[in-house]
């Protein structure tokens, strides 16, 4: 069996979104270069509707097609909407991660989360703080 | 196109050590322990490969152990001088921090044991230095085991002049050739080896068959019981297909070596000047002591598995040292031992040529690389942060 499902080889070879965004209504940008992966999310928001997303990777084959496939999963849908993204989610939709690159779909939601605290923060607009918490877990992040 | 460019991982077997084997597969397929004429003939098949290899590398027959790999023959030597050495009080062992995992993992069991470890760095340029060799060396050392050729990086070691002190010391030197052998003159007596491990696949023979080389007089300890075979000392019917193809092939590579190299020299070198024209790449390892076919690089701004699975799509089979190919956190602890920070061992590419590949296909791989670099580069927010001076460029 090959390592990455064909839905993870797709995305991967033929990212949706990716690119950067000069007017984006927010950025997020999680990861650390030491651990190999730091997905960067930019969303822009107009009447509270995520109406296009664009993401930047550095890191491997999973991580790259996870950001590509949060974006998908994002774009179109309200922001509150999006805050509710799951890693689990991601992983489902991708036909399954192997076991130790979990991690890059939390990456995936958490950068979709930092993009719409930005666009948060940028705008005045409150939230919860808990539902910001960071769950990804690794030594090296720790500089 | 489809190129081959990880040799340093494994080769394909040579028409000449399939040929050899095959009598042993199919008509001669008695077993060397038994009485019989038939089986007779497997058994001189399998002395002939013992002194075939012996004769290559300067030992005598008897001194010529066939086991199942590399691996085997690194965990046999060191388990076997750790043994040896605490029998007299010498507890304390010395290697190198880039060696196999072979090597590293044993060192690491026998530490458990009570054993003591040094690892001496192996600098920027991926050299040991004797001087440290020396300075390591104490009263209770039992074994100093330092690789011929690295096998991420292809730097060799002086492994003559560390085997001339370690026999003025009175101390066992064991070298893991693995990558060495077959692509490099190796020779026991004038190199001062008492214990050499290679293994076949490294050199067109199929997978599965090594050599343990343990210098007459050097006790071994058995890793597997169960027989008399191989002089007691690695019990289990002997793979005689694999060790007459291992004998054949060591042979046929050792035959050939100058042209090899000759062949293999400047389509490295090629690949070295082309890929170095890539804006913040660098060469792992120095060039000045080099196996002929193995290139190390990095590219900084980028991650190695996905460099690899783009040029698997383009028909280039390479390796990396990042930590998604290593399946752990951390990237290779070849290229952290050299000195590389995290972010840059994530960008590394190895590529490891043989006499199978062809200047076309170096073309290949030196249009496809900086392609795949570039498009990486171009969705990094890394790179975009060194080329906007967020983060300075390390290298």
């Amino acid at each position: 069996m090959a390592l990455y499902s064909e839905k993870v080889m797709d995305h991967f070879q033929n990212p949706r979104n990716v690119g950067k965004m000069e007017d984006a209504s927010g950025v997020g940008e999680v990861g650390n270069a030491k651990c190999g992966d730091i997905m960067k999310m930019y969303i822009k928001v107009e009447d509270g509707i995520i109406v296009d997303c664009k993401f930047n990777t550095f890191g491997c084959g999973s991580a790259i097609a996870t950001s590509s496939m949060a974006t998908e999963m994002i774009k179109g849908k309200p922001v509150e909407e999006a805050l509710e993204l799951s890693n689990q989610a991601v992983v489902e939709a991708l036909d399954g991660l192997p076991t130790h690159k979990i991690h890059c779909s939390v990456l995936a939601e958490e950068a979709v989360k930092a993009a719409v605290k930005d666009y948060y923060d940028k705008n005045g607009i409150e939230y919860d703080k808990e539902k910001f918490a960071q769950t990804h877990d690794c030594d090296h992040c720790v500089d | 196109m489809f190129v081959y460019a990880d040799n340093a991982a494994t080769t394909s077997v040579s028409k000449t050590a399939v040929d050899a084997m095959m009598p042993y597969l199919t008509t001669l397929y008695g077993n060397p322990s038994s009485l019989y004429g038939f089986a007779q003939e497997a058994k001189e098949a399998l002395e002939a490969a013992r002194k075939t290899v012996a004769d290559i590398i300067g030992a005598e027959p008897r001194e010529i152990y066939f086991t199942s790999g590399g691996s085997e023959a690194d965990n046999q030597a060191i388990v076997s001088m750790a043994k040896f050495g605490a029998i007299k009080g010498k507890k304390h062992l010395i290697s190198t921090k880039f060696e196999h995992h072979a090597v590293l993992h044993t060192l690491k069991q026998l530490e458990k044991q009570g054993f003591e470890v040094t690892l001496l760095d192996v600098h920027e340029d991926g050299v040991v230095r004797l001087e440290d060799v020396e300075n390591a060396i104490r009263e209770d050392t039992a074994l100093v085991t330092i690789m011929f050729a690295n096998n991420e990086i292809g730097t060799v070691q002086p492994i003559k002049e560390i085997g001339e002190l370690c026999r003025a010391k009175k101390i066992p030197f064991h070298t893991d050739a693995v990558q060495a052998a077959g692509h490099m003159p190796l020779n026991v007596v004038d190199m001062n080896i008492d214990l050499l491990s290679m293994s076949g696949h490294k050199f067109h023979a199929p997978k599965g068959v090594g050599v343990l080389y343990a210098k007459r007089g050097l006790p071994l300890f058995n890793i597997i019981e169960g027989g008399a075979q191989e002089r007691g000392k690695r019990a289990g019917t002997e793979n005689i297909p694999g060790i007459v193809a291992l004998a054949a092939a060591l042979k046929e590579s050792v035959d050939n070596m100058e042209e090899n190299t000759a062949k293999i020299i400047p389509m490295r070198d090629k690949l070295f000047a082309e890929l170095s024209k890539i804006p913040h790449s660098k060469i792992n390892g120095s060039l000045e002591h080099h196996v002929p076919g193995t290139v190390n690089m990095c590219f900084e701004g980028i991650e190695g598995e996905s460099l690899l699975l783009l040029l698997d799509a383009k028909g280039v089979c390479a390796s990396s040292g990042s930590a998604c190919t290593s399946g752990s956190l951390d990237p290779s602890h070849v290229l952290l031992s050299l000195g590389l920070p995290h972010e840059v061992a994530h960008g590394s590419l190895r590529l490891s040529i043989g006499e199978y590949n062809t200047m076309e296909e170096i073309d290949h791989i030196i249009k496809v690389v900086p392609e795949v670099v570039s498009y990486l580069r171009s969705i990094s927010p890394v790179w975009e942060d060194l080329e906007t001076g967020k983060r300075p460029h390390l290298i």
